[in-house]
């Protein structure tokens, strides 16, 4: 008797446990992200060109078209010009005022920084990116593609302060913990602050601007390449430059409830 | 008499609690019926389906959590935020301790505001 009610009680709990564990179900789900801008009117697209600054140590312009390029041709239904890289700072100089047409004859504008350092600096080519004649003649020239262009800075930083880190201790047991401590430390990295711009080749007016910031700090003694540093700041931001352009979907897991 | 009369009344009363506790019950039994067989058809892709059934589950029964639940992943999956996050809400509301249904909004939230993301211009 006492054995049937132990296996009563057996079963009723294995029952239970499988009711528990069916009462929930992970599953796998893509949550559809629909484009911030329609451009549904343009198959191509021009990623003409950044005004870049900041660190000596990598070419924004050239690095960020390249980067940029790649990204839309392998995850955007655009097509994608492989024309020649503008250097936009060289034509902000070159190109007069908004609403004034632009000849080659131009002279060379004033209050143009030959190196750009800071947001001041760049603040100097915005007439350059609302010039709706300098980019409706690029887009003439695109067959009235759509233009992406903008600024990059990627600038070194570095700061120092007491940061949390966790640190194993053994205690007169030899038993292992992790305690978190604080370390004054100092350290140094990138912040890099990519500004895109997105411009109708047809009528050279801006649809959409959108300012992304991201940075990475290293211990000061770890010794860090910009060039690397530069892409695994970029890494995170593409998505969400993708985004503008095309729907995107994101892959996760939910769950779902009995 | 009177005795037989108030035995009489209640008895019709305990009857008519009853019935209506019965229909109740039915109407559960058969939001659950719809819950489960959305979460089967979920499994195999079949998204618009599964959001058919959880949405006749909570007419059926509008205080079935879980049903909120799962309807809110199924309008999330067919990128209907502002329903997802309607009945992520309705279904915490129902049940604020559920820790899958505030994780799951908690992520929904999180994809939701990577979509809304404005220009910080």
């Amino acid at each position: 008797m006492r054995t049937a009610n132990r296996l009563a009680s057996l079963a009723f709990v294995l029952l239970a446990a499988s009711a528990c564990a069916s009462a929930s179900l992970e599953v796998p789900v893509e949550t559809p992200i629909k484009p911030k801008i329609d451009v549904s009117q343009f198959s191509r697209v021009y990623v003409a060109g950044f005004v870049a600054g900041g660190s000596e140590d990598v070419d924004g312009n050239l690095e960020s078209v390249r980067l940029i390029r790649n990204q839309l041709k392998n995850k955007s239904h655009l097509k994608v010009i492989d024309a020649d890289v503008l250097q936009l700072m060289e034509a902000a100089e070159r190109t007069p005022a908004a609403g004034v047409t632009i000849t080659d004859a131009a002279g060379p504008g004033t209050g143009f920084p030959k190196a750009v350092k800071d947001d001041s600096d760049l603040k100097a080519y915005d007439p350059l990116f609302a010039n709706t004649g300098y980019w409706k003649r690029i887009g003439e020239e695109m067959q009235g593609a759509l233009i992406v262009t903008g600024s990059v800075m990627f600038t070194p930083h570095s700061t120092q302060g007491y940061v949390q880190k966790e640190q194993e201790v053994y205690d007169t047991f030899g038993r292992r913990q992790v305690v978190p401590v604080r370390t004054y430390m100092e350290r140094k990295g990138f912040i890099l602050r990519p500004k895109f711009i997105f411009i109708d080749g047809r009528t050279g007016a801006v649809i959409y601007t959108e300012t992304f910031r991201e940075e990475v700090l290293y211990a000061a003694d770890q010794a860090s390449p910009a060039l690397s540093t530069y892409f695994e700041l970029m890494d995170r931001v593409v998505p969400a430059f993708l985004s503008t352009l095309s729907s995107q979907s994101i892959r996760g897991t939910r769950t779902l409830l009995r | 008499m009177r005795e037989l009369k108030k035995a009489l009344t209640l008895a019709l009363l305990a009857v008519a609690i009853s019935a209506t506790a019965a229909v109740a019950a039915g109407d559960r039994k058969e939001a659950q019926a719809q819950v489960d067989f959305g979460i089967k058809v979920a499994e195999q892709g079949l998204w618009k389906e599964a959001i058919y059934r959880w949405e006749r589950a909570v007419a059926l029964d509008p205080t079935y959590a879980a049903a909120f639940n799962n309807l809110a992943v199924g309008y999330e999956t067919a990128g209907l935020f502002d329903k997802a996050k309607a009945a992520y809400e309705r279904a915490l509301e129902l049940d604020p301790k559920n820790a899958n249904i505030r994780q799951n909004f908690d992520l929904f939230k999180e994809v939701n505001e990577r979509a809304n993301r404005k220009p910080t211009r």
